[in-house]
């Protein structure tokens, strides 16, 4: 982060930049203890059972390792990244086939990050677990549910009703700059 | 990149990012994405609501050993997943399902070809090839539709539908989609039940041909 130092990102995407441009295990292993933990009731909710729990926790942080490439802060904070990743390998997992996944954006890591659109896609995130923990306990309890619940082919006609807006404005927008800028590139 | 006017619905967006969608919807889901950054952005949305939830959750005590087991794999050899690039009109996620080769087309009749994806208890998806002028046989549904444009454009009741647009039907939805004049359109489409036709010779070809 040596040429962002006036700028302070959350240790999460900190830990998450090191993995990704030092192959820092010292901050791979801080992830490890926030999000293995975590991982692993995750999969215990999605109905892993037995050793397909502690399997795909650790499917998941190996991906974390070797596809770091793939993180961009500019639009994702680090548990999203990590959610779908998660979420992906249950469904490997758990029903025996291949989510279908869209094409990944290209693009140069040693592009000069933009630190603004980090920074805000963070503090996004920061809002949505605000937004989260003020949820009337059964209304939360149907989005937790939804999100980080047993896998099932649910009714498409049912909606959760989060407030994404905000964010998904604020990530269109680090697209756009991205696409553009990709445009450049072609 | 095209102008997209029909985008997926923010309910069927919310069950393929929360892994509920069955496996037909999932791919023309994902491909459309390829194609739309509006979408791109909702999907992402959603991962940050899932990124939140995750990180809400309690800690769920892991065995001793896992942090230095998983430590030890970080320079083991793995195998590397193939990448399906675009290629020609067909994303990444469609080049995936066709295995990297070209579609292997099968006539139905009028013109129109299909390349059956998969097939199975979730449904099908198929790319559909719909020369101009031609219309896709009159019919109604059991369940839902999703058809994604790739190449040309078509026009039924509802509008008109080019490259990227998906349209969304149901069984409420009696519809003749006819494809423009100009290139031949070619779509991608998913449907969760057998399709019903009006007309009795398709009828009868129904189970031949899977459509």
């Amino acid at each position: 982060m040596s040429n962002q130092p006036t700028v302070q990102f959350s240790e999460q995407t900190t830990w998450m930049l090191a993995v990704r441009d030092n192959r820092d295990r010292a901050a791979f292993a801080a992830l490890f203890d926030f999000f293995g933990p975590r991982l692993k009731g995750f999969a215990i909710r999605s109905g892993a059972k037995g050793g397909q729990v502690e399997d795909i926790v650790q499917d998941v942080m190996l991906t974390v390792w070797r596809k770091a490439d793939q993180f961009d802060p500019q639009r994702a904070q680090v548990s999203a990244w990590i959610y779908q990743i998660a979420r992906n390998r249950q469904i490997d997992v758990m029903r025996k086939e291949n989510k279908p996944v869209p094409e990944e954006l290209h693009y140069e890591v040693e592009d000069e990050p933009d630190a603004g659109q980090i920074l805000a896609v963070e503090q996004e995130a920061e809002h949505l677990i605000k937004a989260i923990s003020r949820l009337k306990p059964e209304q939360r309890a149907m989005i937790e549910q939804a999100y980080l619940g047993e896998l099932s082919h649910q009714d498409i006609r049912e909606q959760t009703g989060l407030p994404l807006g905000t964010i998904k404005s604020r990530i269109r927008l680090g697209l756009e700059k991205l696409r553009h800028e990709l445009r450049g590139i072609r | 990149m095209a102008d997209i006017n029909h985008h997926i619905p923010e309910s069927l967006l919310q069950a393929y990012a929360t892994g509920s969608l069955v496996h037909p919807f999932a791919l023309v889901v994902a491909a459309h994405i390829s194609l739309c950054t509006e979408c791109r952005a909702g999907l992402e949305a959603h991962n940050a609501a899932g990124g939140a939830m995750l990180e809400s959750l309690p800690d769920e005590p892991v065995s001793d050993d896992l942090k230095a087991r998983i430590l030890d794999q970080l320079d083991a050899p793995f195998k590397q997943k193939p990448v399906y690039e675009r290629s020609g009109v067909y994303p990444g996620p469609v080049m995936e399902a066709l295995k990297g080769a070209a579609p292997r087309w099968r006539r139905v009749g009028m013109g129109v070809r299909q390349s059956i994806l998969s097939a199975g208890q979730y449904g099908s998806v198929r790319l559909l090839f719909i020369p101009p002028g031609q219309a896709v046989p009159d019919h109604s549904h059991n369940g839902l539709e999703l058809t994604l444009v790739l190449q040309g454009s078509f026009s039924d009741e509802t509008g008109r539908y080019g490259v990227g647009d998906l349209e969304v039907a149901n069984q409420d939805l009696e519809h003749t989609p006819i494809a423009d004049a100009g290139a031949p359109c070619i779509c991608l489409a998913a449907t969760d039940a057998p399709l019903r036709f009006k007309g009795l010779v398709p009828r009868i070809l129904q189970p031949v041909f899977r459509i």
